[in-house]
C-alpha cells in the first residue's frame, strides 16, 4: 500500500480510538457539574475529587488494594503451573494450562456467574476475599500465558550447566531460573494488574452490594446521576494502563512478549 | 546501450553508508556474481537494483533508461529470494503462474508456459504439489522457473543456494550457469561463497564497506588481485611484507629477494602469493631461510607452514611434488617473481 | 536439562497450589453453575436444590429467539467489522519501525484494558446531545443543531468495535509479525503492486489466522455485557446483558444460569461447526 494512504489509514484507526478518551477528557475539565463538550470552562477539581472525595478515595483504594492482591495471587498461581510444564513431561497436566486459559477466553459472564453461584452456595458470598480469589482466577491467563513463553525462552543447557556444577532443582529454580523468568513475573503481573483495576461483572457479581471498586461507581454514577468525577477517573484510568504498559515495553520486549502470547495462549 | 549501468548508486542508513557510489555496467547477457563478507552491501545493492530499496544517491539505468524509482512491480524483472519467498497458499503451478496471472495472461497460456518452465527445471508434472511437500532442491527450481516465468531482462538471486547442502549446491551451481547461457539473460547473484562466483560468473564484482573493490573476470580476480583485501578474500594467499632501498634493491621480511620490483619510487608494498606458487628448496641460493614448523597431509594436497623470520608462510602441494621436509627442517623459500602481485600498502 | 516425567510425589510438588485453585475456584464454581441451572428459584433471591428443566424451558420462545438471533447476527457483525479493519491496520503495522510498534502497542493494550463500563460511558458522552461529537460537526458548521446519536444500533455497533478492534489487533499480531516479509516482496518482484500483493499473498497465506481471528473474536463480542445495554435499546439487549441483568436485577440465578450454560453451548457448537466447516474446506 503507497505510503500516504497507510498514513491515512492509521490516522483514522488512531482518531477512532482515542476520540472518545479526548472528549471524555475534555468533559473531565468543565468548571461546573455538566456533561458538556467543548468544556465549558476550566477546572482540574473532579481530579482532586478522586482522592479528596471518600466515596471515590474509598472506591480508588479497593479497587488499588484488589488488583494488587488479585494480580499477586495470579502470579502465584501461574508460577509453580508454567514451571512444572516445563521442567517435566507430563501431557496430562496440560489440562491445567487449559483451565486456566479458559476463564479469560469464555465470555465473561460465565466466569463471574459460575463464582456468584460458588460463593452463594459456600456461604462466603460477599466477603472481600473472594473477590481477590475471583480475579486471581479470571485473571490467572494472562501470568500463565507470559510465564510459558518466558519459560520456552530459557536455554535448557543453562540448567544442566548448573546441575553439573552442583546445584540441585531447588537451587537452581532460585539461582538460574527465577532470575531468568523475572521480567515474564513482572510482565504478567502487570497485564494482570491493570486487568484486574478496570474489570467490573466478576467483581460486581461478587461483591458488588458490599463494596464498591472504581468500575462499579462508575458504573453506578452513570446509572444513578452525572458527576465529572467519571470522567476524571476515567483519565486516569487510561493514563495508568498507558503509564504502566510502557514500563513493560520499557523494561521488556513488547513485540516479542505479544508476537507469542496470542498463539501460545490459544 | 543494452544492459544494466550503476551510475554512482549511494545508500545511506541515517549516518551508515551501506553502499557508497558504486559505478558498475553490466553488458546484456552477463552473468555477474557480487561478491563480499556479510555487510558489505552487495544484498542492498542487490535490493535497490530491483526497486525495494531505494538509493538515496545515483541512477540506475536498464537499457538506457532510468528505473531509479520505477517502483519494484513495474520493473519486469525476476528474482530468488534467499528465503525462495515461495507462497505457501500456492501450489508449484500456482506459484509459477503467479506473474503471469498478476498481468492477466489468458489461462491457456499461463499453463502452457508453466510446463515449458517446469520441464526446463526438471520438474515436469509437479505443477499440482503443495511447495510444503518438495525437497529444498526442487523448492529451489520452483523459485527459479517462477523468477523466469515472464522472461524477464534482468535476473537476480540473492544468496540462491545458501540453504542447500554442499553437494547439490555444486551441481545446482552449475546448472544455474548452463540455464543462464542457454537463455542468455543478464544475471546477478549475490553470494558469499566464492566457488559459488568461481563457478557462475563472467564477471565477479568483490565488495567490502560498501564500494566495490574490483570487478574482474573469475581468473583476473585470481591472479591479478587489486588489492590486499581481494587478494586474501578470494582463496588464500600470502600477504608478505616487502621494502626497496634507493636503489632499488627488494627485499622481503627483512631478506634480500632477487628479480623483484616494487614499481618506481615505491619504498613500502605488500606481496601476494598464492601457496600453490611458493617453491620449498634447500636453504641458501636465493630463497628466503626459514624454518617447518607444521605439515598437514590432505591426501589431495599438502600444506607445509614455514616460519620466516616470525611470519608464516604456506605452501602447497600435490603428493607428487611433495617436498621432503619435516617439521624443525631449514629450508629455502623461493618466490617466484612471475607469480607474485605487488600491491600498494 | 533432562526433562523427565514426575515419578516422586514430591516431583508433583510445585503442581499441588495451581491445580487445588483451578479446580476449587473455577471447575467447581462452573460446575456449580450448572447445577443451579437445574435448581428452583425461590421468592427472594434464593433458590432450593431440585431438578427441573423449567428454566431451559423458557427458551423456547419467541422472545429467546429473537435475542439469540440477535446476539448472534451483532457478534457476527462486529467481528467482521473488525477483522476487515484490523488486517491491513496489522499488516501495516508489522512493518513499521519496532520503536513505532511499540507505541501502538501500548495504545492498543490500553484501549484493550478499558473495562466496558468505561468504553460504555466514554461513547454514550462521545454520543450524547450535550457533549457529542455533533458538537463539533455544528461548530464545524456541518450541521445546525447537536443531537443524541443513542441509543441505536450503530451506537451499539460501534462502540463493540471499539471494544474489540484492540483485541482483534492482538490476536492476529503474532502470525502478521512472523509473516516472511520476502513474500510480498517477491509478490512485487513479479509484477504485484503493494495492495495486489496484499490481497493475493498476505490475504490469502493468512486464511488459517483469519478464520480462528473471526471466531475469537465473535466469542469475545458474545460476551459483551453492558455496551448493547448502555448504548442500544432494550431490543438491542444480547444474552450475555440478560444473563447479567436476571442475575443481578431480578435475582433469578437458576434462570440467569440455565443462560449462561445455554451460551457456552451454543458458543462451543459454533466454533465446532467452524473448525468442521474448515476441515472440510481445506480437504475439497
Amino acid at each position: 500500500m503507497t505510503s500516504a494512504l497507510s498514513k491515512i489509514y492509521f490516522f483514522l484507526i488512531g482518531l477512532f480510538l482515542a476520540l472518545p478518551l479526548i472528549v471524555v477528557a475534555g468533559v473531565s475539565v468543565n468548571a461546573k457539574q455538566t456533561l458538556a463538550f467543548p468544556p465549558k470552562g476550566f477546572s482540574p477539581s473532579w481530579y482532586g475529587e478522586i482522592f479528596l472525595n471518600p466515596e471515590w478515595r474509598n472506591a480508588l483504594l479497593a479497587s488499588l488494594t484488589l488488583a494488587i492482591l488479585s494480580a499477586a495471587l495470579a502470579v502465584a498461581i501461574a508460577l509453580p503451573l508454567a514451571w512444572f510444564l516445563w521442567r517435566r513431561i507430563a501431557p496430562w497436566a496440560n489440562i491445567f494450562q487449559l483451565l486456566g486459559v479458559a476463564p479469560f477466553t469464555l465470555p465473561p459472564v460465565i466466569t463471574a456467574l459460575g463464582l456468584l453461584t460458588f460463593w452463594a452456595t459456600t456461604g462466603f458470598y460477599g466477603q472481600p476475599w473472594t473477590a481477590v480469589v475471583s480475579h486471581a482466577i479470571f485473571f490467572v491467563t494472562l501470568p500463565l500465558v507470559t510465564l510459558s513463553l518466558g519459560f520456552t525462552a530459557i536455554d535448557r543447557s543453562l540448567v544442566e550447566a548448573a546441575a553439573t556444577m552442583g546445584a540441585d532443582d531447588r537451587t537452581i529454580f532460585r539461582t538460574v531460573v527465577l532470575p531468568l523468568i523475572l521480567p515474564y513475573i513482572v510482565s504478567g503481573y502487570a497485564f494482570a494488574f491493570v486487568l484486574s483495576l478496570n474489570e467490573y461483572i466478576v467483581a460486581y457479581m461478587t461483591v458488588g452490594f458490599i463494596i464498591e471498586t472504581l468500575p462499579i461507581k462508575i458504573f453506578n454514577a452513570l446509572r444513578y446521576g452525572y458527576t465529572p468525577t467519571m470522567a476524571s477517573v476515567t483519565i486516569l484510568f487510561v493514563v495508568t494502563a498507558a503509564v504502566i504498559f510502557s514500563l513493560v515495553a520499557r523494561f521488556g520486549d513488547l513485540p516479542k512478549l505479544l508476537g507469542a502470547m496470542s498463539s501460545d495462549g490459544k | 546501450m543494452s544492459g544494466l549501468a550503476l551510475n554512482s548508486v549511494t545508500k545511506e542508513f541515517g549516518t551508515f553508508t551501506a553502499v557508497n557510489n558504486v559505478e558498475l555496467t553490466v553488458p546484456h547477457g552477463t552473468f555477474v556474481c557480487m561478491l563480499g563478507p556479510s555487510g558489505c552491501g552487495k544484498t542492498t545493492l542487490l535490493r535497490m537494483i530491483a526497486g525495494l530499496d531505494l538509493p538515496t544517491g545515483g541512477g540506475i539505468r536498464l537499457d538506457g533508461e532510468d528505473i531509479t524509482r520505477v517502483p519494484t512491480h513495474k520493473r519486469n524483472l525476476g528474482m530468488v529470494f534467499q528465503s525462495l519467498a515461495l507462497f505457501p497458499h500456492l501450489t508449484v503451478g500456482e506459484n509459477i503462474a503467479y506473474p503471469l496471472r498478476i498481468r492477466s495472461a489468458p489461462k491457456e497460456d499461463q499453463k502452457k508456459r508453466v510446463d515449458e518452465l517446469l520441464s526446463m527445471v526438471h520438474l515436469s508434472g509437479y505443477a499440482d504439489r503443495p511447495v510444503s511437500k518438495l525437497s529444498g532442491g526442487q523448492r529451489q527450481r520452483v523459485a527459479i522457473a517462477r523468477a523466469l516465468a515472464i522472461s524477464p531482462k534482468l535476473f537476480l538471486l540473492d544468496e540462491p543456494l545458501s540453504a542447500l547442502d554442499a553437494k547439490l549446491r555444486e551441481a545446482m551451481q552449475v546448472e544455474l550457469r548452463q540455464l543462464q547461457q542457454q537463455l542468455g539473460i543478464t544475471t546477478i547473484v549475490v553470494t558469499h561463497d566464492q566457488r559459488e562466483a568461481m563457478t557462475m560468473a563472467d564477471t565477479v564484482v568483490v565488495m567490502n564497506g560498501g564500494e566495490i573493490r574490483q570487478a574482474a573476470s573469475p581468473i583476473e580476480i585470481y591472479r591479478r588481485p587489486a588489492d590486499t583485501f581481494v587478494a586474501d578474500f578470494i582463496g588464500s594467499t600470502n600477504l608478505l611484507e616487502a621494502e626497496a632501498d634507493g636503489t632499488g634493491r627488494v627485499s622481503v621480511l627483512g631478506q634480500p629477494v632477487a628479480g623483484i620490483s616494487l614499481g618506481p619510487n615505491v619504498r613500502k608494498a605488500t606481496l601476494s602469493i598464492r601457496p600453490e606458487d611458493v617453491h620449498l628448496t634447500a636453504p641458501g641460493n636465493g630463497a628466503l631461510s626459514g624454518t617447518v614448523t607444521f605439515v598437514r597431509d590432505l591426501g589431495g594436497t599438502i600444506e607445509t607452514f614455514v616460519d620466516v623470520a616470525g611470519h608464516q608462510v604456506v605452501a602447497v602441494s600435490t603428493p607428487r611434488a611433495r617436498p621432503d621436509v619435516s617439521v624443525g627442517q631449514p629450508v629455502g623459500v623461493v618466490l617466484l617473481p612471475d607469480v607474485c602481485v605487488v600491491l600498494a600498502k | 536439562m533432562r526433562r523427565e516425567a514426575p515419578h516422586r510425589l514430591a516431583d508433583y510438588g510445585p503442581l499441588f497450589f495451581p491445580a487445588m485453585m483451578l479446580i476449587v475456584f473455577f471447575v467447581v464454581p462452573f460446575a456449580t453453575m450448572i447445577a443451579v441451572s437445574f435448581f428452583q428459584r425461590q421468592q427472594g433471591g434464593f433458590y432450593v436444590p431440585a431438578f427441573e428443566l423449567a428454566n431451559y424451558q423458557r427458551f423456547l420462545s419467541l422472545f429467546f429467539a429473537n435475542v439469540l438471533g440477535f446476539s448472534l447476527m451483532l457478534a457476527i457483525a462486529v467481528a467482521v467489522c473488525c477483522v476487515v479493519l484490523a488486517v491491513p491496520f496489522t499488516y501495516l503495522l508489522t512493518r513499521m519501525a519496532r520503536k513505532v510498534q511499540v507505541v501502538w502497542l501500548v495504545a492498543l493494550l490500553s484501549v484493550l484494558s478499558l473495562s466496558e463500563v468505561i468504553i460504555g460511558f466514554a461513547w454514550s458522552t462521545l454520543f450524547s446531545r450535550t457533549a457529542g461529537i455533533t458538537n463539533l460537526l455544528v461548530m464545524a458548521g456541518l450541521m445546525s443543531e447537536a443531537k443524541a446519536l443513542l441509543p441505536s444500533f450503530g451506537a451499539v455497533l460501534t462502540g463493540m468495535v471499539y471494544q474489540a478492534f484492540p483485541y482483534t489487533v492482538l490476536v492476529l499480531y503474532p502470525a502478521l509479525v512472523r509473516l516472511d516479509p520476502t513474500l510480498t516482496e517477491a509478490a512485487r518482484t513479479l509484477g504485484a503492486s503493494p495492495v495486489k500483493a496484499f490481497f493475493t499473498v498476505v490475504v490469502p497465506a493468512l486464511r488459517n489466522t483469519i478464520t480462528a481471528t473471526l471466531i475469537m473474536v465473535f466469542i469475545f463480542a458474545l460476551g459483551s455485557y453492558l455496551l448493547p445495554q448502555i448504548l442500544g435499546r432494550p431490543q438491542h439487549w444480547t444474552l450475555s446483558v440478560l444473563i447479567t441483568d436476571q442475575a443481578i436485577y431480578q435475582s433469578n440465578m437458576p434462570f440467569a444460569a440455565a443462560m449462561a450454560v445455554f451460551l457456552v453451548l451454543v458458543t462451543l457448537g459454533l466454533v465446532a461447526l467452524t473448525v468442521i466447516a474448515g476441515r472440510k474446506g481445506e480437504a475439497a
